[in-house]
């Protein structure tokens, strides 16, 4: 299925590079409908990949490339169960989460997350599991979940952990402050910024160029770079899990989930 | 070295530009949210924009209960 179009995103091959493209209102919050269609992607990618060398996901809401996971549904949804089932949930959600994005993580294709504006939570988790990032200078990269008395909960810190120096994880995560696309690259987390709106031409350019060389090399050349850190990811969810029965994370989420801002990414 | 006089100018026509309204409608006492009808998303644009022009780190926290443009030249101001 070289086609496809869910109800939270899309993809397409084209000239060996796999699109897979975000748009979901307001800004692509992961949630249970955009868990399923990524589930979807990882099913086909097995035969996407054997026409494909490269894949470039990008999102289409001018808000930005993702928000992170969908708050509010998270708390709608966990709210009015018992104690027992909305950790089992939460389990079942954070395992399915982390299989798509280990799936991405150690694809044998180079990815590039193709970036713009806000680019937070699990949407930064989401680029952070690609090769390459490319942003738009108005991206900004934000952990915010410690202002909801939560820790990154889609692979990030192990993530970051591998590609970033210990104080900068601290200060993203600690501080839970957005940083520029500037900033971000001038920590080693992104790999080219563009001018505004160029971010998806400048993946794609840098997806042809990738054409040029052996796939096999290519392919090592990943495995050999990227560790994927498996035993922190699994450490990740038990910690996650262990801070969101807290009652503090309750009224956290109670209070973002009841702002009457339409986009309160900011407490 | 800038003045906070300067800065605020420089942040009211930033504004301007960015929002895509006149100048001359914006004043340093203003509410930006209420003025230029902005959500917090939108707040984090002009944040964008402000760094970019200042080439300065200013982290969003610091931008807690601000809502007027000359408290946020303020900001700028002890950054540069």
């Amino acid at each position: 299925m070289n086609i496809f179009q869910g109800e939270t995103l899309s993809w397409h091959v084209l000239d060996g590079t796999i699109e897979l493209t975000l748009d979901r209102a307001p800004c692509n919050e992961i949630g249970r409908a955009t868990l399923i269609d990524l589930e979807k992607f990882i099913a086909a990618l097995p035969a996407l990949q054997r026409e494909a060398h490269a894949l470039i996901i990008n999102s289409t809401r001018k808000e930005g490339f993702c928000a992170g996971a969908d708050l509010r549904e998270t708390y709608r949804v966990a709210q009015p169960l018992p104690k027992d089932e909305r950790l089992a949930g939460l389990r079942d959600f954070l395992e399915r989460i982390h299989h798509v994005m280990n799936t991405l993580d150690e694809a044998p294709l180079t990815t590039i997350a193709a970036v713009h504006g806000v680019t937070f939570g699990g949407g930064f988790e989401l680029a952070l599991a690609c090769d390459l990032i490319v942003a738009d200078k108005m991206t900004r990269f934000c952990f915010p979940e410690l202002r909801l008395g939560l820790i990154p909960g889609f692979g990030g810190i192990p993530r970051l952990k591998r590609d970033l120096g210990n104080a900068v994880v601290r200060d993203l995560v600690l501080t839970g402050r957005s940083i520029n696309a500037t900033k971000a690259q001038s920590v080693g987390l992104v790999s080219q910024v563009t001018a505004e709106g160029d971010a998806l031409r400048v993946a794609r350019s840098t997806a042809a160029q990738l054409k040029k060389f052996d796939r096999g090399t290519a392919i090592a050349a990943k495995k050999f770079i990227k560790p994927i850190p498996y035993d922190e990811l699994r450490r990740e969810i038990e910690l996650f899990c262990d801070l969101f029965m807290r009652p503090a994370v309750d009224a956290g989420l109670r209070k973002f989930a009841e702002s009457t801002d339409a986009l309160p990414y900011l407490p | 070295m800038n003045t906070i006089d300067k800065t605020t100018d420089e942040v009211l026509r930033l504004a301007a530009e960015h929002f895509k309204v006149q100048r001359d409608q914006l004043s340093p006492d203003d509410d930006f949210f209420k003025k230029l009808g902005i959500n917090s998303l939108q707040a984090l644009d002009l944040l964008t924009r402000i760094e970019q022009h200042f080439q300065i780190e200013l982290p969003d926290y610091e931008l807690q209960g601000v809502s007027d443009f000359r408290t946020l030249a303020q900001r700028i101001q002890s950054r540069l």
